[in-house]
């Protein structure tokens, strides 16, 4: 048992529906009581989905547990498959039907579904997270999809130049980017172009955008792009093996590891280098100009990001590739590193090794938030989690990594990934600096008389004290009665002040001398018109 | 008739003529479980923790419904069973009895500790009742452990909050029965402001004697004995009305606190049972009514005539039905509620506009297709389908802000109205050409 506020990751059903809602012409039956439905907002507000997450719930209640919750799931199943006709279907439960044990893939499996794919889903909801129930899902439905394509043992692995001798050009698939991941939006468009640059195309993107039909392609590429390794490493690694399908595995976050993913996934293909991923002398290579922030790091306005301290947590892919580019690319000083991620445990403690640091590895909000105290750090980057503990120690931070919060799915076209990418991190991470050197100016000039007026805070905090009694001192103006101050004082203090104003002339336009808790309420009343 | 009347889509009895029969229906359920209430209890008692015994999902689901992560530490968390819990490798209960001495010592501030029950906590039987009574002993002096359940195989959304205060009626003192006579007990949770705008208008109308469950402070709970005066403020506290007229409480049979109509009447219902002449009651809340109408006139413009069609979620969707036809003008298709208690509903009942159709629990999918098939104006539902009827073009409403909103009282009732007429407006005031 372990004591948890907030969490990083949901259970692991979760990560199945992020999979199913990923795709196009999948859909999840999940055997699940009433409340579990709550999931479907995480789509619908989050990612402003304009569709209902392809999932049906079975709501079971208490007084179905004594009668038969099989029977529920078969009907849930049946009903799904004509209502939806998905070309695909997976088959689950949450942490609740777990303990019940029907066993709804095994039901499933022994119903007419008219021949669709169906993926028996078992995913440990009292040992598992979120992430790796999405691996787990992604993986189990790309393997039985392709268990027909499997090749006899012993079948020679395709050689590098296949797509030479099938006079093509060679084609990778991009496999991790889900919703709910982030930025995987906008990442899949970036690489994408990236490689149409360098003649390489994208055979399958999946989950995200793909159908089932897709992923019965995807042993036609000659290589795989892990490009999120917490949803793709299962099926990336099953693919090499099954089917001697190359992982290409640099995440393409940051200025050198883009160059590295790049020179890479040309080995991989057995693609020449061309000029401008060959490094020169100083070890620059010319792909890096595609991008502003080598020259921006470079740039003399950058030197105050000097040996700026930053604390880092995320998922493990993210928290890794901020800790390079922070400390390599942009001359930051990282002084804590940690991930929630347990899958990626072993990468992440390496990454902070390289920095001299011990990783933080914790889904513990609060242990996570002590680490960033004591770190003492100017900046931090992390989850929404890590941007409210930051808020409260007063920390500038910028977010880079899920779990994500409406304001992380911009409208904007905004990769973390390839050089754009770069750009973005850029602008997001040094801005929060500015503000927080604002700030500060704010802090050492506030007393100059020329800064008062244009820099008063909007709260009124620094508005002349016994300025309200200096109003109401005004000859004919009406005055507060202690009721009428107490309710005035009931209201949120981001309106008071325009309540105050309101009754105030309301109350003068009436000729009444004295604002009772009746008159404010008069006044709501006239104003609501 | 009883077996037949539980299939999906059956059409039973409904209580007055006037109404068409309801529709009751089972299936996918587009509502939260009782554990959501956690939200707005926790923050009406400032001194009490909820620690939910139960799964990931459910502290993932909190913190979803709520989206206030903004809270340093909030005072609800999950105690989160493991592999080891569920395989007897560890006691459960001894390893709740450590979780709670850590989080007891981490908050020396928390005087009530509710254990809340899940649907996990609930299938293994995991006995709360009893480790309440062990932890209270454990504890004694320092907290009071109380225990309810909140899950969904068992509560929707706002019966958490029933549960919650059944909880803590045994904690009531029992008040003689000359002194519960005069006394007025406002059950259900109201946001403090309206709160105290109530009991001072209660106060002009000469009950001066009010006590609110749940109180401000866990700690300082109402008494309760023959003859006390019970005014239900939400429409969801079915098991707190029975348990407080098991103790000698008096319901006072009226419609819910919303809008100027249902205000008046649960106001003056309550004079009427402490003896206060109607001359004294319209005295004071008439000049209120009338103001209050004042304040919604501009919403009804917006309002009136619009098709409104009401999924279920909080329990509200009845009264605030009742509202939005007579005071706002809104024709209702369909209104929607995750179940029907016929005892507590029945003032509201009798107020809907002939032919109101009802339903009754939810099969989200048939439901969804017969507010395609009638194409509503305005749909109040839950977060998960907002965005999707959004895009369909129907404007919506959502539900969860109806219980964090002040929304209680005449004075209230034109920023009730306003709560619905925002959506259509927003839809009338954008344009892209």
């Amino acid at each position: 048992m372990e004591l948890t506020l907030w969490t990083y990751e949901g259970p692991p059903h979760v990560g199945a529906m992020r999979i199913a809602d990923s795709m196009e012409g999948v859909h999840y039956v999940l055997h699940a009581p009433q409340g579990d439905t709550y999931a479907d907002l995480l789509f619908t507000m989050i990612e402003r989905q304009q569709r209902r997450p392809p999932v049906t719930y079975t709501t079971f209640q208490a007084r179905d547990l004594g009668g038969d919750t099989a029977e529920l799931v078969k009907r849930s199943i049946a009903d799904a498959v004509e209502r939806f006709k998905p070309e695909a279907l997976l088959v689950g439960e949450s942490c609740t039907a777990e303990l019940i044990q029907d066993q709804p893939g095994a039901l499933a499996a022994g119903m007419d579904l008219g021949g669709i794919p169906m993926v028996n889903l078992e995913l440990p909801a009292y040992s598992k997270k979120e992430n790796w129930g999405a691996g787990e899902t992604f993986y189990q439905l790309v393997r039985s999809l392709l268990k027909a394509q499997l090749p006899p043992p012993g079948t020679p692995k395709p050689g590098p130049g296949r797509w030479r001798s099938e006079g093509r050009r060679p084609q990778v698939n991009l496999l991790g980017p889900s919703r709910l991941g982030f930025r995987c939006r906008d990442d899949v468009r970036e690489i994408t172009q990236l490689l149409g640059r360098y003649g390489i195309d994208v055979a399958v993107a999946a989950p995200l955008g793909a159908r089932p039909a897709d992923l019965l392609r995807l042993p036609d590429a000659d290589a795989n792009v892990c490009l999120y390794p917490e949803v793709a490493a299962s099926a990336c690694s099953w693919l090499e093996r099954s089917f001697g399908m190359p992982t290409v595995k640099t995440v393409p976050i940051g200025i050198g590891a883009t160059v590295a993913f790049l020179r890479e996934l040309h080995s991989a293909v057995g693609l020449e280098l061309p000029a401008d991923l060959v490094p020169d002398d100083d070890g620059l290579c010319g792909a890096e100009s595609r991008s502003r922030m080598p020259w921006y790091a470079r740039s003399v306005d950058s030197t105050y990001l000097s040996g700026k301290r930053v604390f880092i947590f995320g998922d493990g892919t993210h928290a890794i590739a901020a800790a390079r580019i922070a400390s390599k690319e942009l001359g930051f000083k990282v002084v804590g590193l940690g991930s929630y991620s347990r899958e990626l445990a072993r990468e992440v403690r390496a990454a902070a090794s390289e920095l001299g640091l011990e990783a933080l590895i914790s889904d513990d909000y609060l242990a996570v938030e002590t680490a960033m105290a004591e770190a003492a750090p100017e900046l931090v980057l992390g989850t929404q989690m890590e941007r409210h503990s930051a808020k409260r120690l007063g920390i500038p931070c910028a977010v880079i990594s899920a779990p994500l919060h409406v304001q992380d799915v911009p409208a904007r076209y905004s990769p973390v990934m390839g050089f754009e990418g770069a750009n973005v991190i850029f602008d997001s991470w040094v801005h929060p600096l500015m503000m927080g050197l604002e700030e500060h100016l704010i802090g050492m000039f506030r007393h100059d008389f020329e800064f008062i007026d244009g820099h008063r805070s909007h709260l009124g905090e620094s508005a002349p004290a016994g300025s309200d009694a200096a109003i109401a001192a005004t000859a004919g103006s009406p005055v507060w009665t202690r009721e009428g101050e107490a309710e005035l004082a009931k209201i949120p203090f981001f309106v008071r002040p325009k309540v105050r104003r309101n009754t105030e002339s309301f109350a003068q336009e009436r000729g009444i001398g004295a604002i009772t808790d009746e008159v404010l309420y008069e006044a709501k009343a006239h104003f609501s018109h | 008739m009883s077996s037949l009347g539980r299939r999906p889509g059956m059409a039973v009895n409904a209580p007055s003529t006037e109404l068409p029969p309801l529709i009751k229906e089972s299936g996918q359920r587009e509502v939260f479980c009782g554990l959501t209430s956690i939200v707005w209890l926790h923050r009406r008692m400032p001194d009490a923790f909820f620690l939910v015994v139960g799964s990931r999902t459910c502290a993932h689901l909190i913190q979803s419904a709520a989206g206030v992560m903004i809270f340093a530490e909030p005072r609800f968390g999950t105690a989160i069973l493991g592999e080891r819990d569920l395989a007897g490798l560890a006691d459960a209960n001894e390893e709740l009895d450590r979780l709670v001495a850590q989080l007891l010592a981490r908050r020396p501030e928390i005087r009530t500790l509710f254990l809340v029950g899940s649907c996990p906590s609930e299938v293994i039987k995991l006995d709360l009742a009893r480790a309440a009574e062990r932890l209270g002993a454990q504890h004694r002096g320092r907290v009071t452990v109380l225990n309810y359940s909140g899950s969904g195989i068992e509560t929707t959304f706002t019966q958490g909050e029933d549960g919650a205060l059944q909880a803590l009626i045994p904690l009531m003192p029992m008040a003689p029965a000359a002194q519960a006579a005069q006394q007025l007990l406002i059950a259900g949770t109201l946001a403090d402001g309206v709160e105290d705008r109530l009991i001072s208008l209660f106060g002009k109308l000469g009950i001066t004697n009010v006590a609110t469950l749940p109180p401000r402070r866990s700690t300082e709970l109402p008494g309760v004995g023959p003859g006390t005066k019970l005014l239900v403020a939400q429409p969801f506290l079915s098991g707190t009305a029975r348990a407080l007229i098991d103790r000698g409480a008096q319901l006072i049979k009226a419609p819910y606190p919303l809008g100027v109509e249902g205000s008046r009447a649960w106001m003056a219902a309550a004079a009427d049972a402490f003896g206060i002449a109607p001359a004294q009651v319209a005295a004071v809340l008439d000049p209120l009514v009338e103001r209050g109408q004042r304040a919604i006139a501009p919403h009804r413009e917006t309002l009136a005539g619009k098709r409104l069609f009401l999924l279920p979620d909080s329990q509200l969707e009845i009264p605030l039905a009742r509202f939005l036809s007579r005071e706002c003008g809104m024709e209702l298709v369909e209104v929607g509620t995750p179940y029907l208690d016929r005892t507590l509903m029945a003032p509201e009942l009798t107020l809907l506009p002939e032919g109101t159709q009802l339903s009754e629990g939810q099969h989200v999918e048939n439901q969804l297709k017969r507010l395609e098939v009638q194409r509503p104006d305005l749909v109040v539902c839950g977060l998960g389908l907002a965005n999707p009827l959004e895009a369909q073009g129907i404007a919506t409403k959502w539900s969860i802000e109806l219980v964090f909103s002040p929304i209680h009282g005449i004075d209230q009732a034109g920023d009730l109205a306003e709560l619905f007429a925002r959506p259509l407006r927003r839809r009338s005031s954008l344009s892209f050409t």
